[in-house]
């Protein structure tokens, strides 16, 4: 067994951390292989920051997983990854097994999964140092102390013994920044490391991710698919598209001259925060005649029963909100906030239990079942995920053609027929896809089809539940597109669910913001978005990032302020 | 076995390659390369025969796991044609111990007449063999049906209401897998038959009391399928559209639910031959002059082995030895092939290494 010699000495500054040259991966499946990475070379120097964007299923996830040899076995891989003088694609197991957290790190999406839930993050911390070097127990723990508190955990000596359940999510994902910075990697490959965080502690992170790269001088190879942080964090960007990277710039020069098409089209899907001059005028509502509004919640309370014996789980606490009648609500917060609860809570999947929540005129607080269907067919429903919210084995067609025969709406299939193709048409899909199944679309389709089975009985009142989420950014302009074309035509009333202030702030007349179930600010979309009132709202829309690296620049330095501040 | 069309396959595949999400492409004028879906090129879906449970695994199964599968068949092909063709193939009646030229032997050797032998009691162990084919492929067909039916039905009423309902019934279910299985198929076969029986009582009560011990099994199954079905999307969604309950069940929550039963059905099926065999074995089965019944046979021969009689005891093992193999490995493949993380696919043409000039450093 060959010992990998580390060649940290005869490295010159010129020496890229890591070179890709010419990478090519395919997988085997049940059908033809698939290309995954086409012919990708790329160089990251270190103390360089190099993101790579593209949507999914565009290499680059695999790419980077390659940098660590974490490829799964149906992999064939071709090309050469250097990293320390060695080749990444031809080392055995055990070579791997030394590279692997001595030479590179890897920062999961999910840190609450890349985290033992058995061991105390002391422990996890220790292991990785004393498979690497000689460490005694006592030496290895006294560095765990150390790196935790370099990454900004709180009273790390006492924090050293905890397990990771008791740590918040971006706690977690900082644990694991110190895991990687612990063991001195030169490379750390961080894959959506912000994606799964709310955006206040997004920025918390880059800000450490930004740390990590100018204090310790480590190589951060960046994916992920947000614009706004690779504006906020990267040094250079490579787009990837079908396997292939078509431009690799510097952030500067990317985001304010894209020469490749698809670049440019990424960068134009993009929402942007504070873009926008026209807001959507209020409708009916705010223009002083009396209407009876759609939704309205008094005092709403949604508490979600406890174990025996403990007392339920409040998500909801004295929300008051109404929707008019063709208005659009956008209704944004972190994780946890209650918005997805009130949601749900409108259309019947979740009881309120307190306080008054009207729909349509019926109360929904201690509401049957049996008095409110009639009234179904007037609310539609988005849910977030189009990969699961239609039934496998039902095509597209038969799931809009749904609703209709419900509610009794048609009763031959040759007029169901042509209300689901007016339907998808209305959608943009073209109507050959009533025939399909769900899985053969992808799922910007299937989102847009969604919308379209929402919206077969003409309700009065559509509720999205975060409709976007799951989208890429280029995917998610045209569904937003679709929604908010059909949104004037039809004139329904509209809840937008959103984490995602610049998605909301697109489409809402008015926005409210939840903070721990408290609906803590309520206004117009140019009110909220400008002028925000409350010191919550404030920080949220201070640490959005924007895609402009000048403009991010300033941001940053108005939130680091704005915090200081506090 | 290159299946052209990727889209067919209901299960995710775990490789980090998603589906083309290239839509807004094809909208925008620009060069790259159009998305396949856009262009109706799936828009052709195999006929619906290629896409029923087992014809579906094999055609995508390879290598070892395609041998295993095909043998299973086989075996399982041969015992249903042996049952079916019984009358025609077996030489003589399950019961017959004499013809136009007398009595026959008692343990005869295998002979021309007798091809392989005859029993203590002077059957012709090659018919009783043929026979028992149909008895067992006929209970196992009734158990497997009943069970199926029961266990369904409560699976999905207990799984998607809750309640005090599912206590209850869950219960029950733990009760009756708490008792030996056969104990309990052997209480019930005397519940139902009294101790007496005909053909079609004592299969229907063989049947019964191997039903008795399989529904807990689908129930189980189904009634968790149901649990976790009720918490997706697309049932919450036929719930915000107002769709009733018995609608919701039938159209959205049976067929999602039942699909991994083909994977029980085989593997149960194997279980209720050895329950059969038990049974008669115990003498709990059928009467040897309503049906033949492999079991049975075996109780006789015991006292055989002693005397170098062989062929009374070797052939109706063999015969429930093989069933129970070819639906086992039936079973086993179709549980293989139906998940990816098992499955074996060709490998992607090997690509040329392309030798770096940096490799391997000074080591």
């Amino acid at each position: 067994m060959t010992v990998v010699q580390n060649q940290n000495e005869s490295n010159t500054a010129a020496e890229p951390a890591v070179s890709i040259n010419d990478l090519r991966i395919s997988f085997s499946t049940d059908a033809e292989p698939v290309q995954a990475v086409d012919g990708v070379t790329l160089h990251v120097q270190p103390g360089e920051v190099l993101a790579i964007v593209g949507e999914s299923g565009s290499g680059k996830t695999v790419t980077a997983k390659s940098i660590l040899g974490l490829l799964p076995d149906n992999a064939t891989v071709s090309g050469a990854v250097v990293l320390e003088g060695n080749d990444v694609v031809q080392l055995s197991a055990s070579q791997l097994r030394q590279v692997r957290g001595r030479d590179v790190a890897m920062v999961f999406q999910e840190a609450s999964t890349a985290l033992n839930p058995v061991f105390t993050v002391g422990w996890q911390i220790a292991e990785g140092l004393r498979a690497h070097g000689k460490y005694s127990k006592k030496q290895a723990r006294e560095r765990a102390v150390e790196i935790l508190g370099t990454v900004g955990i709180p009273d790390p000596e006492k924090r050293v013994d905890h397990y990771p359940h008791q740590f918040s999510g971006g706690q977690k994902q900082r644990v694991v920044i110190a895991m990687a910075l612990a063991l001195g990697s030169k490379v750390i490959v961080a894959d959506e490391p912000t994606t799964a965080l709310d955006v206040t502690v997004q920025a918390e992170i880059l800000d450490l991710l930004r740390r990590v790269r100018d204090d310790f001088g480590r190589a951060i190879v960046l994916i992920t698919h947000n614009m706004g942080v690779v504006a906020d964090l990267a040094d250079r960007v490579a787009v990837m598209y079908h396997g292939k990277v078509v431009e690799e710039a510097a952030v500067r020069d990317l985001f304010a001259n894209p020469q490749h098409e698809y670049t440019q089209h990424l960068l134009g899907a993009v929402p942007r925060l504070g873009a926008q001059t026209v807001y959507r005028p209020a409708p009916a509502a705010s223009t002083g005649e009396l209407v009876t509004p759609v939704v309205q919640a008094r005092d709403l309370e949604i508490v979600y029963p406890g174990r025996l014996g403990r007392s339920g789980f409040r998500a909801v606490e004295g929300v008051n909100f109404s929707i008019a009648p063709g208005e659009v609500l956008g209704l944004v917060g972190e994780s946890g906030s209650g918005k997805t609860t009130i949601g749900r809570a409108i259309v019947g999947l979740t009881r309120a239990t307190g306080g008054s929540l009207s729909v349509l005129g019926h109360e929904m607080v201690g509401y049957k079942e049996r008095e409110f269907r009639p009234l179904r067919s007037r609310v539609g429903f988005v849910f977030q995920d189009p990969a699961t919210s239609f039934n496998p084995l039902l095509t597209v067609g038969e799931a809009i053609a749904e609703p209709l025969l419900i509610h009794g709406e048609s009763t031959d299939a040759a007029a169901t027929k042509a209300r689901v193709n007016e339907l998808l048409d209305s959608v943009h899909l073209p109507t050959h896809y009533a025939v399909r199944y769900p899985h053969e679309l992808s799922g910007g389709q299937r989102q847009r089809a969604s919308l379209a089975r929402a919206l077969a009985l003409d309700p009065e009142l559509l509720v999205a539940d975060e409709p976007t989420s799951a989208l890429d950014v280029s995917v998610q302009a045209r569904v937003l597109e679709v929604f908010s074309e059909l949104q004037e035509r039809r004139g329904f009333a509209t809840l937008f669910i959103s984490h995602d202030l610049a998605v909301v702030g697109m489409l809402a007349d008015h926005i409210g913001v939840l903070y721990r179930g408290e609906l803590v600010e309520h206004g117009t979309g140019e009110q909220v978005l400008t002028n925000p009132q409350h010191a919550y709202t404030q920080r949220l829309l201070a640490s959005v990032p924007v895609p402009d690296p000048v403009e991010q620049k300033q941001r940053r330095e108005a939130l680091a302020a704005h915090r200081a501040a506090q | 076995m290159s299946v052209p069309t990727p889209g067919n396959s209901p299960d995710a595949m775990p490789h980090p390659v998603s589906g083309t999400e290239s839509e807004s492409m094809t909208d925008s004028s620009t060069q790259l390369p159009a998305d396949p879906v856009a262009q109706g090129e799936i828009a052709a879906r195999e006929p619906r025969w290629k896409r029923l449970p087992v014809v579906w695994q094999l055609r995508r199964s390879m290598g070892l796991q395609r041998g295993m599968l095909i043998v299973g068949l086989v075996l399982c092909a041969m015992f249903i044609l042996m049952a079916v063709l019984a009358p025609l193939i077996a030489p003589y009646g399950f019961n017959q111990l004499s013809d136009a030229e007398g009595n026959f032997p008692r343990q005869g050797e295998p002979s021309a007449q007798f091809l392989w032998g005859t029993t203590v009691g002077g059957y012709d162990v090659f018919s009783r063999v043929v026979w028992g084919a149909q008895t067992a492929v006929l209970t196992v067909l009734l158990a497997v049906l009943a069970s199926i039916f029961l266990g369904i039905a409560l699976g999905l009423i207990s799984g998607y209401l809750g309640g005090w309902l599912d206590r209850i019934l869950v219960t029950i279910a733990d009760a009756i897998y708490a008792f030996p299985s056969l104990l309990l198929a052997i209480v019930v076969s005397i519940v139902i038959s009294g101790g007496q029986s005909g053909f079609i009582s004592g299969i229907l009560a063989a049947a019964l009391s191997i039903t008795v011990v399989f529904v807990p099994q689908y129930f189980r199954v189904v009634r968790a399928e149901t649990v976790r079905l009720k918490a997706e999307p697309f049932v919450e969604s036929a719930r915000v559209l107002g769709a009733s309950t018995p609608r919701i069940l039938s159209r959205h929550v049976l067929r999602n639910a039942t699909r991994s039963l083909p994977l029980i059905i085989t593997l149960n099926a194997s279980e209720a031959i050895l329950t059969l065999a038990g049974l008669g074995f115990l003498g709990f089965g059928i009467n040897p002059t309503a049906a033949s019944e492999w079991g049975y046979d075996l109780n006789r021969a015991i006292s055989d082995v002693a005397g170098g009689i062989w062929w009374t005891g070797v052939f109706p093992g063999a015969a429930i030895v093989l069933l129970v193999l070819g639906i086992t490995l039936v079973g086993e493949s179709l549980n293989d092939l139906s998940d990816p993380r098992l499955r074996m696919r060709r490998r992607a043409s090997k690509l040329p290494r392309k030798t770096a000039t940096a490799m391997k450093g000074a080591a």
